[in-house]
C-alpha cells in the first residue's frame, strides 16, 4: 500500500507549519538547472547545483538536527527570492543564512563576501585583505570553493587577480551566466 | 565504547516506514480514518524524534505510536470508552516474543513492557511513543510487570 501524494504532502505541510522540523529541503527549478535548497528556522542552509538529496541529508542533520524532511513549504521564501533574482527583479537577498557548524574564519570570509555588490566582481586577494589576512588568498579560494550557499552568498562575484573566472562549484559556464545576468560581464 | 545505531535523518525514517504504518492503520481503522491517524502518527514521531538516543528498533517504535493513535481514535469514536480488542493476533511479528506474556494487559501497559523489556528503550522514548510522561511510562511498565508476575505465580 503506497501513501498517496496528497496524504504525503499534507503530512509534510503540517510538519512544517507546526514548526516540527529542524531543516526542510526541496528541489527548486531555475534557468541554470534544478537546485537542491535547504532551510532551517535560522535561514537558508544549503543551495547545491546537484539536485540529488543523496548524501546531503546526513550533512544537514549534523548541522541542524535529525528532523530533516522534504518540504516544499519550508523553502517557499528562498524559492521566491531566487525566482526574482533570476528574473532580474531582485539585486540583493533578504534571506537570512544558517552558517552553523562552519569555522570562524569561514564565517568571517562569507560575511565579507555577502557585501560584494550585485553586478560587481572582486578578487580572492582583495577579499583576503578585507578580512584582515592579506596573504590568505588561497584560503579564501578554499572557502569560496566550499561555499554551502552559492548564488545568495555570491562567490560567483569573486574572480582571479587577472580577471579569470578561475573556478565554480556549478561550473564556469554557470558562473559566467550569473555574472552576465547581473550585467557584470 | 559501545557502538549504537545512528539516528537517520527523519526523511529516511519516514520513507522507510510510511507504507507499513498506513497499512496497519487501515487495517485497524479503515481507509478514511487511517489518513488522519497516519498524519498524527508521524507528527507524534517528529515531536519525539529529537529525544531518541539511538536509531535502534525504530520500526517497533513507530508501529507502537501508530497502534496508540489507532486506540485513541477508536476510543474517541466510542463514547463508552470501550477499548478495541488488543489480542495477540493483531501483534506485529516484532512483538511476538513477549506477546503471550503480555496478553491480557491494557494497551499502554503492554506497550510499555514490550518497549522496555523487549526493545530496551528508555522511559523517555517509551513516553514519546505513548504520548505520556517518562514517569507515567515507568509506572505503566512496572504495573504491567507486576500483573504478569501475579499471573505467572498464580
Amino acid at each position: 500500500m503506497t501513501v498517496s501524494p496528497d496524504l504525503d504532502r499534507r503530512f509534510r505541510d503540517a510538519a512544517t507549519t507546526l514548526g516540527l522540523i529542524d531543516v526542510g529541503f526541496d528541489v527548486v527549478d531555475s534557468p541554470i538547472g534544478d537546485l537542491f535548497v535547504a532551510a532551517s528556522d535560522r535561514g537558508l542552509a544549503t543551495i547545491s547545483f546537484d539536485p540529488d538529496p543523496e548524501g546531503k541529508l546526513e550533512q544537514l542533520a549534523r548541522i541542524a538536527g535529525p528532523r530533516v524532511l522534504r518540504s516544499s513549504r519550508s523553502v517557499d521564501l528562498a524559492r521566491r527570492e531566487l525566482d526574482e533574482y533570476f528574473q532580474r527583479r531582485r539585486k540583493s537577498f533578504d534571506l537570512t543564512v544558517d552558517l552553523r557548524g562552519l569555522p570562524p574564519f569561514t564565517v568571517t570570509v562569507l560575511e565579507q563576501l555577502a557585501r560584494v555588490p550585485y553586478g560587481e566582481t572582486t578578487t580572492y586577494g582583495d577579499l583576503a585583505r578585507r578580512v584582515g589576512h592579506p596573504r590568505a588568498a588561497r584560503a579564501v579560494g578554499t572557502v569560496m570553493n566550499r561555499n554551502r550557499i552559492p548564488i545568495v552568498l555570491p562567490c560567483h562575484r569573486v574572480v582571479g587577480s587577472t580577471g579569470d573566472l578561475t573556478g565554480y562549484a556549478g561550473g564556469l559556464d554557470v558562473k559566467q551566466t550569473l555574472l552576465e545576468l547581473e550585467g557584470a560581464r | 565504547m559501545m557502538q549504537t545505531v545512528a539516528i537517520p535523518p527523519f526523511e529516511r525514517f519516514y520513507e522507510e516506514y510510511r507504507a507499513e504504518v498506513l497499512r496497519l492503520l487501515r487495517r485497524k481503522l479503515g481507509a478514511d480514518r487511517a489518513e488522519d491517524a497516519f498524519q498524527e502518527t508521524f507528527l507524534r514521531a517528529l515531536r519525539a524524534y529529537p529525544r531518541l538516543d539511538h536509531g535502534e528498533h525504530l520500526r517497533a517504535w513507530v508501529l507502537t505510536i501508530a497502534q496508540n493513535v489507532a486506540v485513541d481514535t477508536l476510543r474517541r469514536a466510542r463514547p463508552t470508552g470501550e477499548l478495541p480488542d488488543q489480542g495477540a493476533k493483531d501483534a506485529e511479528p516484532a512483538y511476538a516474543e513477549l506477546a503471550e506474556l503480555t496478553d491480557g494487559l491494557g494497551a499502554k501497559e503492554r506497550a510499555a513492557v514490550v518497549l522496555r523489556y523487549g526493545y530496551d528503550l528508555s522511559y523517555e522514548q517509551i513516553a514519546s511513543a505513548l504520548g505520556s510522561s517518562p514517569d507515567a511510562a515507568r509506572q505503566a511498565a512496572s504495573t504491567g510487570v507486576r500483573r504478569i508476575r501475579r499471573r505467572i505465580s498464580s
